[in-house]
């Protein structure tokens, strides 16, 4: 009994918790006509989120795709079929590994600068201080971070896929000897436009928005202390890995 | 000096009936306080009566329970968002810890509010941002970073910033706290010269009795959510109110006891198990 009592009480709080982000992503949503006359503001952001995390996400496309590749290779090769190694490699990447693996070290990377950025200016009176200038913080702050982690998202993922991609053909064509032409020319006759392109570009933007949002939320309402600021922020590499991984089921379910 | 109709002169904001709590704690029970346009208003009690509190109240930071506080004609509780970001425009607020933004230079952060809200030329919002840093003393330090400034420095800067954009009222949260005393003489000559300059009105909430005094033109002192005396700093020296006077001259013991309420030392002590 006590226990279903507790049960409830967490359920309860999910629930409020994710009432107030999506009442939080309304008002950011409201507020973007105005965050788009300041492209300035946004552009600096998708550098800041975007470009700093290049190096990261190359690294570990190049990684992801080279070790796609190696099993791949053992796998196939089991059924003499090495020659579709490239299908294997981009559809992996295109559909799943691409946008889940970037918006989940996008979480760790860009989510947590923002969230430690935006506590610490409520922490030491940064907001409260914008809002007695009679700037509105949501609109002045939160909303070009937002804007620019949903505009950086998909641009990260071509670019990981990119790298992976690569990383797959250095293994398999490079290192294994796989046939080059077969290599791309099956990649290029199975890799569909619509079913395997836009479905990872629309997952990867739909990932983009929920970790930023949950970045963005955790900064703008996390506790104005130090241990505030660090629980926030561990709260955003959890909840948005959670996130990410959940939607992709959701999203897998109901696209393929 | 101006004339005085009445008990108070020409009112920039009044406060009528105040009411607020905080969880079961009373803040402030029928608070009624009235700011005379142009002078320096102190607001002077021990820590924890809420005098931050009340100066969050008359900027909209935070919502009373009950009561009117006009500002210059605006009921500020019931404004909305725009309207009450249309007041801001006119007041300065001086945060305690001054509030810049750590990752702009000095110059940045004055400009700040310029750039927000202005569509001037850039080399007339760089004049406006120099004369304001001339009038503070730190043109020179234009180009330092926030955490290259002293304390007193940073308060200057943000003081610097809150008349940016040349308000009708300015208020100082707790503006001595943590100085050291040349500091503090420059933010008391700075107080006085800006108000009397630009026609400011000022509102200082403080607990530093000497330098409140040797600034402000009238002093509310208050405590336990009333007011419990008004006036020039003459007359709050002269005051025969026990309380007044510890407030005044820092005594330890008085009115407000020495002691914590506790049962007899020596009961407590004989009387005490042994763990």
């Amino acid at each position: 009994m006590r226990l279903l009592r507790e049960a409830w009480y967490i359920l309860l709080g999910f629930l409020e918790m994710l009432g107030a982000c999506g009442l939080f992503l309304l008002r950011l949503i409201r507020y973007t006509p105005y965050a788009l006359r300041r492209p300035g503001l946004i552009f600096q952001q998708v550098f800041n989120i975007g470009a700093m995390s290049l190096v990261l996400i190359m690294v570990s496309g190049l990684f992801v795709g080279m070790v796609l590749g190696l099993q791949g290779f053992n796998t196939l090769n089991k059924f003499a079929a090495t020659t579709a190694l490239g299908t294997l490699v981009a559809l992996s990447l295109l559909r799943e590994l691409g946008p889940v693996m970037t918006a989940l070290l996008f979480a760790g990377r860009a989510g947590t600068a923002l969230t430690s950025e935006i506590g610490l200016m409520r922490a030491t009176e940064q907001l409260a201080g914008m809002e007695m200038m009679a700037v509105d913080p949501v609109r002045r702050i939160v909303v070009p971070r937002f804007l620019g982690g949903v505009i950086s998202m998909p641009l990260l993922v071509g670019v990981f896929n990119a790298v992976g991609i690569l990383g797959g053909y250095f293994l398999g064509v490079i290192h294994m000897h796989v046939d080059q032409g077969s290599f791309w020319s099956d990649i290029h006759a199975r890799v569909d436009l619509k079913d395997d392109f836009f479905s990872g570009v629309f997952k990867s933007f739909v990932f983009g928005m929920a970790a930023t949002l949950i970045a963005v939320f955790e900064g703008y309402y996390a506790q104005p202390t130090a241990e505030g600021v660090s629980r926030a922020t561990t709260r955003t590499v959890v909840n948005s890995a959670v996130a990410v991984l959940a939607l992709d089921f959701l999203l897998t379910a109901l696209m393929f | 000096m101006a004339s005085v109709s009445g008990k108070h002169g020409d009112p920039i904001i009044e406060i009528r009936g105040l009411k607020y709590r905080r969880g079961e704690k009373p803040i402030f029970d029928g608070l009624d306080i009235c700011i005379e346009r142009g002078k320096v208003t102190a607001i002077m009690g021990p820590s924890g009566t809420g005098k931050t509190t009340l100066l969050h109240i008359m900027t909209g930071q935070v919502l009373p329970d009950k009561g009117k506080v006009l500002v210059d004609g605006r009921n500020v509780p019931t404004l909305s968002n725009d309207q009450l970001f249309e007041l801001r425009k006119e007041m300065g607020f001086l945060f305690q810890n001054g509030a810049l933004f750590t990752d702009y230079s000095v110059y940045e952060n004055v400009v700040f509010p310029l750039r927000e809200h202005t569509d001037l030329p850039e080399t007339l919002i760089r004049h406006i941002a120099l004369m304001k840093l001339q009038a503070v003393g730190l043109r020179g330090a234009a180009e330092l970073m926030p955490t290259e400034l002293s304390g007193g420095m940073a308060r200057r800067v943000a003081l610097a910033r809150a008349i940016a954009l040349d308000p009708k009222i300015i208020f100082y949260d707790e503006p001595f706290t943590g100085l050291d005393p040349i500091s503090m003489g420059v933010i008391v000559r700075l107080i006085r010269e800006l108000n009397d300059s630009l026609g400011l009105t000022s509102i200082i909430v403080s607990h530093d009795v000497e330098e409140v005094s040797s600034v402000s033109d009238r002093s509310y002192l208050i405590s336990e959510g009333k007011v419990v005396a008004y006036g020039t700093p003459q007359e709050l020296e002269k005051n025969k109110s026990a309380w007044v006077r510890q407030f005044m001259k820092g005594l330890a013991d008085g009115p407000v006891p020495f002691h914590y309420p506790a049962p007899d030392l020596a009961t407590q002590l004989l009387g005490e198990k042994q763990p």
